[in-house]
């Protein structure tokens, strides 16, 4: 863009100055065989569903970095305020930072107005960021809560679009949660029920999507309640080992052992007592 | 229109991070706007995607911009969401200085201005429909790159390449309210029913002097034609 005038350099935003150099590293990590490391993302389940009362949240608990599980229980629910909470998939930092500070700015604007945040600004304000950042901060977020005028749930995406709908699923296993909701979505269900069905729509997600896994956490927002459920349903417990696998002692035969002691002379003692108060 | 984009951006596609969502969700659409004596009518499409997933198969399109200025939208979900806010407000804050209902021009002006100005940044096309007291019911459309023209009927989106031929032969000036939205619907029903970015259920509004009147005509409910 020719308006960018020269000589006075924008501050601010992203500095992209060290991606050429990332370019040279990872050449030359790849001829020594060595890999760099990637983002650690949530590739994930979420979902939420709107019912009689409320509003109901899920997501799976698995963070990946790359092929491995970095984290086999995260959380994926982030609290906005004590009305409204969020699903949050993409990039684990960006989706952590910026539900916080929005949370932060609405807590804020809470106790500018006197009256209890409406799930309408959290989405204006999250909206508004992701847009500004033109999709580099990589967070898709269900977003939902109940407010004066009801329970609301609008799913927005990286670069700043956003959709109201009774029921949404962002991330990597987001087909096969839909297909669960497409299938058994009815408007005002009973609390059991959405229960059920956002815990089977999380679960079509653990089971069918490699980047979703571990357990299935819910949230369940009614007109003054919170049910935080973390976890709902361990779906994929640890396996108990059938048998020990220890050696005997004397499994490994010892042949020769040479003891070469280390001759160490006390040079200075000194104490520093930690200040625990 | 749709252009087909490329997102790789020289060397960020090395760096895995940033391209998470290497799709972006689009109004690839159909929409059309048309004037009659006294008022508009306009009507889109449904259909929101992220690559080949239907993020939205219920979208609402026509966006209210002011009581009697609605926006039509088709491109970049996210741009154009972003617009329609920025201009309401303005237009908001414009019509309350005035202290009269805004013209429909302003509102096309202000939606100009926005997307010739961040053209190189932007993926948006609009089209601008409404209803004022000086000069009635009237259609302006802003495509892609941001230029601005008033037109009687107006088609955007993927989906329009499709129904030009229809369009052009089917509409007649001096047609009346209902004439209009039949030759509305059964228009985006033919793009969406060719156009695999369209799709969903047919969302119709008419503008006129009493106010707004919306209607979704449901994908069974469609206009049937012979070879679909």
């Amino acid at each position: 863009m020719a308006s960018v005038s020269v000589c006075q350099y924008r501050p601010g935003g992203f500095s992209f100055e060290n991606c050429k150099r990332n370019a040279l590293l990872e050449a030359d990590i790849n001829k020594l065989g060595f890999s760099s490391p990637a983002a650690r993302k949530t590739g994930t389940t979420i979902c939420g569903v709107v019912y009689k009362d409320g509003v109901v949240l899920g997501a799976d608990t698995r963070a990946t970095e790359g092929m491995v599980v970095a984290d086999k229980n995260c959380s994926k629910i982030h609290y906005i305020s004590p009305n409204i909470y969020c699903c949050g998939a993409g990039t684990a930092a960006d989706t952590e930072m910026t539900t916080q500070i929005i949370s932060s700015n609405l807590e804020l604007h809470s106790l500018s107005t006197g009256r209890l945040p409406r799930v309408t600004t959290a989405n204006r304000m999250l909206k508004q960021m992701l847009f500004r950042y033109q999709g580099y901060i990589g967070a898709a977020l269900v977003l939902g809560g109940v407010d004066c005028n009801g329970p609301h749930l609008y799913s927005i995406y990286p670069h700043g679009s956003t959709d109201k709908l009774p029921y949404v699923t962002m991330g990597s296993g987001s087909l096969a949660a839909m297909a669960v909701f497409e299938d058994r979505y009815r408007p005002n269900m009973e609390e059991e029920e959405a229960k059920r069905l956002v815990r089977d729509a999380i679960a079509a997600g653990i089971f069918n999507d490699l980047g979703s896994g571990s357990n299935i956490d819910l949230c369940v927002i009614t007109k003054g309640n919170v049910d935080y459920l973390r976890p709902h349903d361990m779906a994929n417990k640890k396996g108990v080992r059938t048998g020990s696998y220890r050696y005997k002692h004397g499994t490994t035969g010892v042949l020769t052992k040479a003891v070469t002691p280390l001759n160490l002379e006390v040079v200075e003692e000194s104490v520093q007592t930690m200040d625990t108060s | 229109m749709f252009i087909s984009q490329n997102f790789e951006m020289d060397s960020f596609s090395q760096n895995p991070e940033f391209t998470i969502h290497s799709f972006f969700t689009f109004l690839d659409t159909t929409i059309m706007a048309v004037e009659f004596e006294g008022g508009v009518v306009i009507g889109a499409d449904s259909r929101t995607t992220t690559g080949a997933y239907i993020a939205n198969r219920v979208t609402d399109k026509l966006t209210p911009i002011h009581e009697r200025i609605f926006c039509c939208r088709s491109g970049s979900a996210a741009d154009t969401q972003a617009i329609a806010d920025a201009v309401t407000y303005q237009l908001g804050f414009h019509s309350i200085e005035l202290d009269e209902a805004p013209l429909v021009q302003t509102a096309a002006s202000l939606f100009r201005e926005m997307c010739y100005r961040y053209r190189e940044e932007l993926m948006a096309g609009i089209i601008v429909a409404g209803w004022d007291p000086r000069r009635g019911g009237q259609v302006y459309t802003v495509p892609v790159g941001g230029m601005m023209t008033r037109q009687p009927v107006s088609v955007g989106g993927s989906g329009s390449s499709y129904i030009y031929g229809y369009v052009d032969s089917n509409y007649r000036a001096g047609m009346s309210k209902e004439e209009c939205l039949k030759f509305t619907a059964e228009a985006l029903t033919l793009a969406m029913e060719r156009d695999g970015s369209s799709g969903g259920v047919v969302r119709l509004a008419v503008i006129s002097e009493q106010g707004v009147e919306r209607q979704v005509i449901l994908g069974n409910q469609l206009p049937k034609f012979s070879t679909v």
